[in-house]
């Protein structure tokens, strides 16, 4: 398994978490289904304004899956940053997870380490957690 | 007893509870409250209720939308539904540290 994304979102998806630092920053990358290719950066907010939690607003989350509905998408990165943690699943992200299909992108942004140095990939199906390779085209 | 005089509803069914419908994307069913809405999805996809409540009450983790609204803030599992509404599951997309 592994993860391709372009440059570009790395550094978007970068840019949007050392902003909301220190609270986490979420959002998808949207891609034709069945393409397993992220093409459509969505940032979105987060509702819980926390530097523990992150969960999208309820209505725009029906947003979000109607437009995909409309345009035949999917999630195909669902990504969140942790503030103070690695950029490793936490029980309550493996809890919540809810898109088999999807790569959830984890970052760090804790002062502890280089700054933009820990961008991970992961599938979480069933609750179970498979790291897995991030390319960067 | 006959559901003939309740509402018929169209639910949306997301991906990950679709093996509970045998992969349809909406159904329908029948109930005048949402509560009985998922009874009657229960009896005709066995476990569908136990994914959405837990004690009776909606899982914290599922969003549940009446015509677009969040029923939270519009009634909960007790709203009254009418012929035609459409109801969408939603499983929330958040976690945390």
């Amino acid at each position: 398994m592994v993860l391709q994304i372009s440059a570009k979102h790395v550094s978007e998806i970068w840019d949007e978490a050392e902003a909301a630092h220190p609270d986490e920053a979420c959002g998808v990358i949207a891609g034709a289904i069945g393409s397993d290719t992220p093409t459509r950066h969505i940032p979105m907010v987060n509702a819980a304004h926390s530097p523990t939690f992150y969960e999208f607003e309820s209505g725009d989350l029906l947003r979000l899956y109607r437009e995909f509905d409309d345009r035949d998408e999917e999630p195909v990165v669902i990504y969140h940053s942790h503030t103070s943690t690695e950029a490793h699943p936490s029980r309550t992200d493996i809890a919540y997870a809810s898109e088999p299909g999807a790569h959830y992108v984890l970052i760090s942004t804790r002062e502890e380490i280089a700054s933009r140095s820990e961008f991970r990939s992961f599938r979480i199906i069933d609750g179970v957690v498979t790291e897995e390779e991030v390319v960067i085209t | 007893m006959s559901n003939s005089g309740n509402p018929t509803v169209e639910v949306r069914i997301p991906t990950i509870l679709r093996p509970y419908t045998g992969g349809a994307k909406v159904v329908s069913a029948q109930g005048s409250t949402l509560r009985d809405v998922i009874s009657d999805l229960d009896g005709s996809h066995t476990g569908l209720a136990e994914r959405l409540l837990d004690g009776g009450a909606l899982r914290r983790f599922i969003n549940l939308y009446v015509n677009d609204e969040d029923v939270r803030f519009i009634g909960g599992l007790d709203l009254t539904l009418k012929d035609g509404d459409s109801i969408t599951i939603l499983p929330a997309v958040a976690g945390g540290c």
